[in-house]
């Protein structure tokens, strides 16, 4: 696999939110993994860099869950109690409810793309770097 | 002669084209898998071939066959299975396919027990996944023998039973003796072909019609005895206010269900890691989005060029929808492949469940509640044995049960039970840090409970005429659907039973390992 490049306005963001490399001086640092080699998962927890990937992550499945959810269900209500409406001729005998559904399929793909894509640029880089720090693998 | 053209060529074709694939995937399993990563291939697939796995399991004779089928004979009703089929992705997407794939190892129960206490939180997870397995197979063992019913033309009832039953051991035999290991890869060989048969069948059905879907609609209403209406919603549901509800609960069920099946959840322990369980969904999101589209042209298909009348009076009912318009546009040559393609996509789908099953009872229930984790590893194989023939046994009964209804639907009420029992107790064991044991069993117990009960005292089991045991009424319960009811009250059960609860003294740091694993991936291999 080949590193990805980061620009730098992105490299400048991800390292703000980092405590930075300093914290190897730091003794805390090095008990992340105990003796036998088990990862202290309590003191990961409260590290920042675990909080700000918590955060991101939260922040997009959270709303988009809200977001395809809600665009389903309103398919699904238009379809049961506002039949005239759906039953609209649109394009020969194509009425506007099976276009709504059809809709359903295009919303699935970008959102599909769309976490894809956060998760490369946001999610992913901030893992390593959690990783990086406390040394334990995936 | 029967309309369906002769059985000996039809059986032939059918048998030549199964017995090519089946070689083409005891290769493949032979080659790639050994004995010691039975139940999750070694975590070694990658994410592309994940992916297609995946579709293969969603790709079921419920999918193929069901929904074609209801888009034949119900119009925009059957419509609504593909959109919801469709959406379901979205679940697994984003809120199961990756915390689960870093906090489990092979089953359900390995991820809800992970920071309760083991034996009755495993026992539970094992039982709602024997349960919903059971529901699934019921499906599947009836879209089965009605193809077969349909190929032979067999029209009796009793008939039909052998048949099921027959094909139904057929199938257990086949998994007992060693297909189990091979289950990806006959999962990836039979989505590869079943999409290609889709695409195929659509493109040549478009062609015919000057690619206009409209035109293929259009000819549809002509063949149906609704008319125009068939295009409109209700000409399934929505004649009266319970009827829409039902609508709306079938609804629910299929996009919170489907992500939370035991064989669908189990797949995603196959890969290596996190971001590859992402690309298998992504990879899979495009091939369900196709396979879908291909239905809706199929279905309307079918309607235009076999007609829903010479579709319901057919052996296999609904379900026989596809294979009809096959052999109307390709005689029995693409009958054979068709068929053949569909059995094969019921053989994997029921491999799958299979290893769910027995995987669930071997490793949670016997190695880990009973025996408490002393186990010598060939008696829990034989322990997987035994269960994968009782669940089998006890299916083939159930299929000939329900032979006759449409297996889509049947699908949608495993998708109703595994949405109330899964779903809810792995969102809050994710996402919750204060859920416990107390609300993870009232979650699963109280969820598949309610469903049970209502699916029992619905119109589906008695008190219609197209309901399981049509001459008895004991039903109370209005839809045929539960999962409007007993999805939303699993989470209050979840809900109120850890608000009520004493909180759980931490248990050697599980919690925390718990959300650290299943949020970042960070020692999920220790």
């Amino acid at each position: 696999m080949t590193k990805a490049m980061r620009s730098p306005g992105e490299a400048h963001h991800e390292y703000r939110e980092i405590r930075g490399f300093a914290s190897f001086d730091d003794p805390d640092a090095l008990s992340y993994v105990d003796s036998d080699g088990r990862p202290n998962f309590a003191l990961i927890q409260q590290t920042d860099e675990f909080r700000v990937l918590r955060r991101r992550l939260t922040t997009f499945i959270f709303p988009m869950t809200a977001l395809f959810l809600a665009s389903y269900l309103t398919f699904v209500l238009l379809s049961a109690y506002a039949k005239d409406f759906v039953s609209t001729k649109v394009i020969g005998v194509i009425n506007l409810g099976i276009l709504l559904g059809l809709g359903q399929f295009v919303t699935s793909i970008i959102i599909t793309l769309g976490y894809a894509r956060y998760a490369k640029r946001r999610l992913d880089p901030q893992r390593k770097l959690l990783a990086e720090m406390t040394g334990v693998e995936e | 002669m029967p309309t369906t053209g002769n059985p000996v060529l039809n059986l032939s074709v059918f048998a030549v084209f199964v017995l090519i694939t089946l070689y083409i995937v005891y290769r493949f399993s032979s080659r790639n898998v050994t004995a010691s990563d039975y139940y999750a291939a070694g975590s070694s697939f990658t994410g592309a071939q994940n992916g297609v796995a995946l579709s293969g399991d969603f790709l079921s004779a419920a999918s193929f066959l069901g929904i074609s089928g209801g888009i034949a004979a119900h119009g925009y009703d059957g419509f609504l299975y593909s959109v919801g089929w469709v959406v379901a992705w979205l679940v697994g997407l984003l809120l199961i396919a990756e915390g689960l794939r870093n906090t489990g190892r092979f089953t359900v129960g390995d991820v809800l027990a992970f920071r309760m206490r083991q034996r009755p939180v495993r026992a539970a997870a094992a039982n709602a996944t024997l349960v919903i397995s059971f529901f699934y197979m019921i499906a599947q063992m009836a879209g089965a023998g009605g193809l077969i019913a349909l190929l032979l033309n067999v029209t009796s009832k009793w008939g039909q039973a052998v048949l099921i039953a027959v094909v139904g051991m057929v199938m257990v035999l086949y998994v007992l003796l060693g297909g189990m290991k091979g289950t990806t890869w006959v999962q990836i060989i039979k989505a590869v072909l079943l999409l290609l048969c889709v695409t195929m069948m659509s493109i040549f059905l478009l062609g015919k019609f000057g690619f206009s879907l409209s035109g293929i609609m259009q000819q549809a209403t002509e063949n149906n005895r609704l008319g125009d209406a068939v295009l409109d919603p209700g000409a399934k549901y929505g004649f009266s206010s319970t009827s829409k509800l039902d609508f709306v609960s079938l609804a629910l069920s299929l996009v919170l269900g489907i992500a939370s099946l035991p064989h669908v959840l189990m797949r995603f322990y196959t890969v290596p890691n996190a971001s590859e369980a992402r690309r298998s969904v992504v990879w899979a999101t495009w091939t369900m989005v196709i396979f879908y589209l291909c239905t809706l042209v199929i279905g309307f298909g079918a309607m235009a060029l076999v007609g829903t009348d010479k579709i319901a009076a057919a052996p296999g009912g609904e379900n026989s929808a596809a294979p009809l318009l096959a052999f109307e546009i390709g005689g029995a040559v693409l009958l054979g492949i068709v068929s053949a393609v569909a059995f094969a996509t019921i053989l994997a789908v029921v491999a799958g469940l299979t290893l769910a099953a027995s995987a669930s009872f071997a490793h949670d229930v016997y190695a880990n509640v009973i025996k408490r984790g002393n186990v010598e590893p060939r008696r829990e194989i034989r322990v997987a044995r035994l269960t994968a023939v009782v669940v089998g046994f006890l299916s083939i009964l159930g299929g000939i049960a329900a032979n006759g209804q449409n297996v889509a639907f049947l699908v949608s009420l495993a998708l109703a039970l595994a949405a109330s029992a899964n779903l809810s107790t792995i969102l809050y064991t994710i996402f919750w840090r204060r859920f416990n044991t107390t609300g993870t069993l009232w979650s699963i117990y109280g969820g598949l409970g309610s469903c049970l009960v209502l699916i029992i005292f619905s119109p589906v089991m008695s008190g219609a005429k197209t309901s399981i045991f049509p001459d008895v009424d004991f039903a109370w319960f209005p839809l045929g659907n539960p999962g409007l009811v007993s999805i939303p009250f699993s989470f209050l059960c979840g809900f109120l039973a850890t608000i009520f609860s004493k909180r759980e003294p931490e248990m050697d740091g599980k919690a925390a390992e718990m959300e650290v694993r299943a949020i970042s991936g960070i020692g999920a291999r220790t």
